[in-house]
């Protein structure tokens, strides 16, 4: 087993190098603030997810979309981050709905049974007749 | 074959561990839905060990084992110095808990336990191993 070991060590801080490996757009169109999310959302960078849909919620946004065509990743801390908003947006009648999800990303909401708590539409049409209640 | 990753405390290396885990598992026919979800239950170990055990220290390091025989289970092995981060000790929050109290954090560890089929943990005299085993069908 040893010897056959394919042994590939990590130089630590090569990783640290590398730019941040999410980014996040907002835009607003037709009363509706647009959040797109590029790339992945892990433990390290969660935190921006967070601060932009706070941002959004702060600014009096009760329409809000997360474009989520371009997430390539979501660990449980991205999760976290939309789960801890539901309470949020129910008490403050803000609706806010996901859509775009590529398959793997579906799945990752899917195993604990959240694409069930969550808003999720399939693509952006849906999600705005979801949001404009239609 | 057996696949060896060795990574410094920092949940900036995640994306390390994901790109190390990926790769070593798409040689060997693993089908793209089982290995998304054992990259997410591994990072979810991980940022674990790193944050909780660790505290983000980046001098700490940890070793990943995979173990791929084909048309056997998987065995992955996070080999740490000792310090343990036992999943199995922690009673995971409900979803609705999370929910009402705004947590952000708890829901790792479910996901773990509903990916992968076993987890046990091995204490040696200078060493801990956490063993995970995933079943999966090999195309």
């Amino acid at each position: 087993m040893g010897d056959e070991a394919n042994e590939q060590r990590v130089n630590i801080n090569f990783y640290k190098t590398l730019k941040t490996m999410v980014s996040i757009k907002r835009l607003q169109e037709d009363g509706i603030d647009f959040i797109m999310v590029v790339g992945e959302i892990d433990a390290s960078s969660s935190i921006e997810l967070d601060l932009t849909i706070a941002k959004s919620v702060g600014e009096g946004h009760f329409k809000i979309l997360i474009d989520c065509s371009a997430l390539e990743y979501i660990s449980s801390a991205g999760l976290g981050v939309f789960m801890s908003y539901i309470e949020e947006c129910k008490d403050r009648d803000i609706k806010m709905v996901l859509f775009g999800m590529n398959e793997k990303v579906a799945n990752t909401f899917s195993i604990l049974g959240l694409n069930e708590l969550l808003e999720i539409a399939k693509d952006k049409v849906e999600a705005k007749q979801m949001v404009n209640g239609i | 074959m057996v696949y060896k990753y060795k990574v410094g405390c920092s949940i900036e290396n995640l994306k390390g561990v994901r790109d190390f885990i990926r790769t070593s598992l798409k040689e060997h026919g693993v089908s793209e839905i089982d290995i998304s979800e054992i990259v997410l239950a591994m990072d979810e170990m991980c940022s674990n060990l790193m944050i909780h055990a660790h505290h983000c220290n980046p001098d700490d390091l940890f070793e990943l084992h995979i173990d791929v025989e084909k048309n056997n289970p998987l065995v992955f092995e996070i080999i740490d110095d000792g310090t343990v981060f036992d999943i199995n000790q922690f009673s995971e929050p409900t979803l609705d808990n999370i929910i009402h109290e705004k947590r952000k954090g708890g829901l790792g560890i479910r996901l773990v336990k509903s990916i992968m089929d076993k987890i046990e943990y091995q204490k040696q005299t200078d060493k801990s191993i956490c063993r995970l085993i995933k079943n999966v069908h090999f195309t």
